[in-house]
């Protein structure tokens, strides 16, 4: 069973990190919908509509896939983790059967209408189907890390009599404090995917000289949202989460920063290999002191480090975890970076002119799905050895009687099949970036195929 | 508590079958009514705006039996492992088929994607059928509450049973039997021209292979699963279910002749209705029989603590009025016949 319990991990993981690929950009990308809806209700320029329509087409290729590799994800609770469901469905169950009646129905219901129902509509019922796709997506976003932060700080349970974990206090679940600082971090990442994409495509225009009105919209637009929430995404809600993390999962905390000495006046590592083995980092760039001030506020604080604790409390691939936690936390900085930069060039009135930020921001683009993978992993990662955070082994989650070879096979399907899936994603986003905002003779129109009725 | 959830439940796996079940049957019909690619756009925009949110209703079902009955959700989902997860591999090729058909222009793409639409259908509706009669026909759960199911050994009901035995293939024919007819009761509604009367007339054939089929199934599953006959004996108010199923199956014909395709299509509702509630009324109090009798789970054995399921009771309610409002809401939208603009480009 021990070697099932890896494979099963790997699939969970594999699939979770492939499906999220695609519902960044569509909730990123919900919220500059609504952006780019509104500027048209407003001004009642039809570039905006003809913007909107334009990534409303790559929104909806991105969806398609989000929904189907989404499904699997709900199975996937029961069929290779019985254990862990039989034990917890009562609580984490609830969360996500929200999420199916209260967001899927919501979204795909007003999804068409948005997509198919325009002519059918006045301009305000348009701006509202977008604003209902994004209240669907962002509300989807929340159940689902609501989920995810009771396995990380589970509150208002009991134990009934057979060990399952029941339900004590419903507002608890909804309202974890975990919930609320790890929801506002993923959904900044979300948005800074959308506004790197978007901004990205209007680099694009810019730099080959096509489409370079709505270029500079898109470059714009995904500037000007993008430092918000780059910053944001820093402090408060990056600091918050940190903060939660030392409180509750201090040998978290340690393993993510390297950190195996307890120590006054802990050093906040930039650079370095953590070597398990010996219980050292190799190679360490450091700032002094540094992490005791970003935990504890104080110079001089005492942070305990990995060898404070008793080694099957520790994570159990800490190497991996540091890294993912370094990568996220050195593009976070970098985000910063190119977004504050961008936007005083904008300020400036140079932007769309400077041609090397335009390379950077088209250069840009896949680092925010990198950053956000690499945030989930360090989450998950550092959730380690347990599935439910004190309560429940990651080893004791699994299906009993679902062996590595079963779990191989199906594994290796969903890779194969996840390739296939991504290949003919980049080749119909790329085509419709191609095509560009005003296809006119090139583009069948989609609506018009698709649907026409009466 | 755990018997209106296992009413609800019930009710929103019956509400799926209903909904996709239309769209999975227009798929599977899909090559043999329609042509011409201006043929096959109608069919698919005859479902293209509620397919995705018809779908919905299997995540929500089995959000809601996960809530609600978690050692069901467990023991039901790992020992069905293999099935499920080619149910998942096929959900995924026929969702993309239908959103990425109309995306390239080419003469090879769209038939691509018609083909892995239709044999995505087609394959979908059997296994349902497979799954409902896995589920009927009881599974090999032990002491420990689990099991795990090959996808076949010697095809016949013994001790040592496969996901696919005689049994379970013949309710997967029935299945797709039934889904057929149904789906093309939905494209002869929502479609005209050819392509609405090689519905039509399908929809008349398969009728007769559903009504064989339907009463060989059922005169086998008293065999099978003899909890049924149980409980229509205590309960003889139950047999106004199968009554339902038998009335929706006459009303179809019936209706098809009188050429009234909203009520055919009804009728077909009805009848999947009648004929799904009687095999959960017959299962009652089981919820996963196992073959051993003494394994099976039920209603209180499988079901979570009362407060999550009053809690969920609540906000169920509200999800649900809020549900239905956006349903009726897009289908009236997308109401009538749909029209499909001539292809500008000439592709046949």
């Amino acid at each position: 069973m021990e070697q099932a319990l890896g494979i099963h991990r790997l699939h969970f993981a594999f699939t979770i990190t492939f499906h999220y690929i695609f519902p960044q950009l569509t909730m990123g990308l919900a919220l500059l919908l609504v952006y780019l809806k509104t500027k048209y209700l407003r001004t009642g320029d039809e570039h905006y509509n003809r913007s909107a329509h334009f990534w409303a087409r790559i929104f909806g290729i991105n969806f398609a896939i989000g929904v189907v590799t989404g499904i699997p994800m709900e199975f996937q609770f029961g069929t290779n983790w019985a254990a862990f469901s039989r034990a917890a469905g009562g609580v984490i169950g609830q969360t996500l059967a929200m999420e199916g009646v209260f967001s899927f129905f919501l979204e795909s219901s007003f999804l068409g209408i948005f997509l198919f129902g325009e002519k059918k509509l006045s301009r305000i019922g348009h701006w509202f189907s977008a604003f209902m796709v994004f209240l669907g997506s962002w509300l989807s976003g929340y159940l689902i890390v609501a989920t995810d932060a009771w396995m990380q700080h589970p509150t208002s349970y009991t134990l009934g009599p057979r060990g399952e974990i029941q339900l004590s206090n419903f507002w608890g679940l909804i309202i974890n404090k975990w919930a609320l600082w790890q929801y506002a971090h993923t959904m900044l990442g979300a948005v800074q995917t959308g506004c790197f994409v978007m901004a990205g495509v209007g680099a694009f225009y810019l730099l080959t000289h096509r489409d370079e009105a709505y270029g500079r919209t898109f470059v714009k637009a995904g500037v000007l949202v993008g430092v918000i929430a780059a910053l944001l995404q820093l402090s408060p809600t990056g600091d918050m989460q940190g903060k939660l993390i030392t409180e509750h999962q201090p040998v978290t905390l340690a393993a993510m920063e390297g950190l195996f000495d307890t120590q006054n006046g802990a050093p906040l590592a930039i650079l370095g290999q953590p070597d398990v083995q010996n219980r050292k980092l190799d190679n360490p760039l450091e700032i002094p002191s540094m992490l005791s001030f970003l935990t504890y506020r104080k110079w001089n604080a005492n942070v305990r480090g990995l060898n404070a604790f008793p080694e099957d409390q520790w994570p159990d691939t800490i190497a991996l975890l540091y890294y993912s936690y370094h990568v996220m936390v050195g593009l976070g900085t970098i985000f910063i970076a190119v977004m504050v930069v961008s936007a005083f060039l904008l300020w400036r009135q140079k932007l769309y002119t400077t041609r090397w930020m335009l390379w950077i921001l088209m250069l840009a683009v896949p680092l925010p799905y990198i950053a956000n993978t690499a945030g989930w992993m360090t989450a998950e990662l550092g959730r380690q050895p347990w599935l439910i955070y004190g309560l429940m082994r990651t080893a004791q989650g699994t299906s009993p009687k679902v062996g590595a070879g079963n779990a191989w096979f199906t594994l290796i399907g969903f890779m194969g099949l996840y390739t296939v899936l991504a290949i003919l994603w980049l080749f119909l986003v790329y085509r419709e970036i191609e095509l560009g905002p005003e296809p006119g003779a090139n583009l069948d129109p989609e609506t018009a195929v698709l649907i026409a009725a009466d | 508590m755990g018997i209106i959830w296992f009413c609800l439940v019930a009710i929103m796996i019956t509400v799926y079958v209903l909904l996709d079940g239309f769209d999975l049957g227009a798929g599977a019909i899909y090559l043999l009514v329609a042509k011409t690619d201006e043929e096959r756009r109608q069919v698919l925009a005859s479902i293209g705006p509620v397919w995705d949110g018809n779908e919905v209703w299997l995540l929500a079902a089995g959000g809601t039996l996960y809530f609600a009955f978690p050692a069901l959700y467990a023991s039901g989902f790992s020992g069905f492992y293999l099935p499920l997860m080619m149910v998942l591999w096929l959900l995924i090729l026929r969702g993309t088929s239908i959103e990425f058909r109309n995306h390239v222009k080419s003469k090879v793409w769209a038939p691509l994607w018609d083909f892995v639409f239709c044999a995505s259908s087609l394959l979908l509706a059997v296994f349902f059928g497979a799954a409902l009669a896995n589920v009927v026909r009881g599974v090999p759960l032990d002491a420990s509450g689990y099991f795990f199911e090959p996808l076949w050994t010697n095809f016949q009901l013994g001790d040592d049973i496969g996901i696919l035995d005689w049994y379970t293939i013949l309710v997967g024919v029935l299945a797709l039997a039934v889904l057929v007819m149904h789906g093309a009761l939905w494209v002869r509604m929502k479609t005209s021209g050819p392509v609405s009367d090689r519905a039509a007339a399908l929809a008349r054939q398969v009728w007769w292979a559903v009504l064989a089929l339907a009463a060989v199934v059922t005169a086998v599953t008293f065999q099978v699963q003899p909890q049924i006959r149980e409980n229509l004996t205590t309960w003889p108010l139950g047999l106004i279910l199968p009554l339902l199923a038998v009335a929706g199956l006459a009303g179809v014909q019936f209706e098809l002749i009188k050429h009234d395709e909203p009520k055919a299509f009804f009728a077909s509702c009805l009848y999947i209705t009648g004929m799904l509630t009687s095999v959960v009324f017959g299962l009652f109090p089981m919820v996963l029989p196992a073959r051993n009798p003494v394994y099976s789970l039920t209603v209180n054995s499988a079901k979570a603590a009362d407060y999550g399921l009053k809690v969920g009771l609540i906000w169920w309610i509200v999800g649900m009025i809020l549900a239905t409002t956006y349903f009726t809401y897009v289908y009236r939208s997308f109401a009538g016949k749909v029209v499909v603009e001539k292809d500008p480009h000439g592709h046949s």
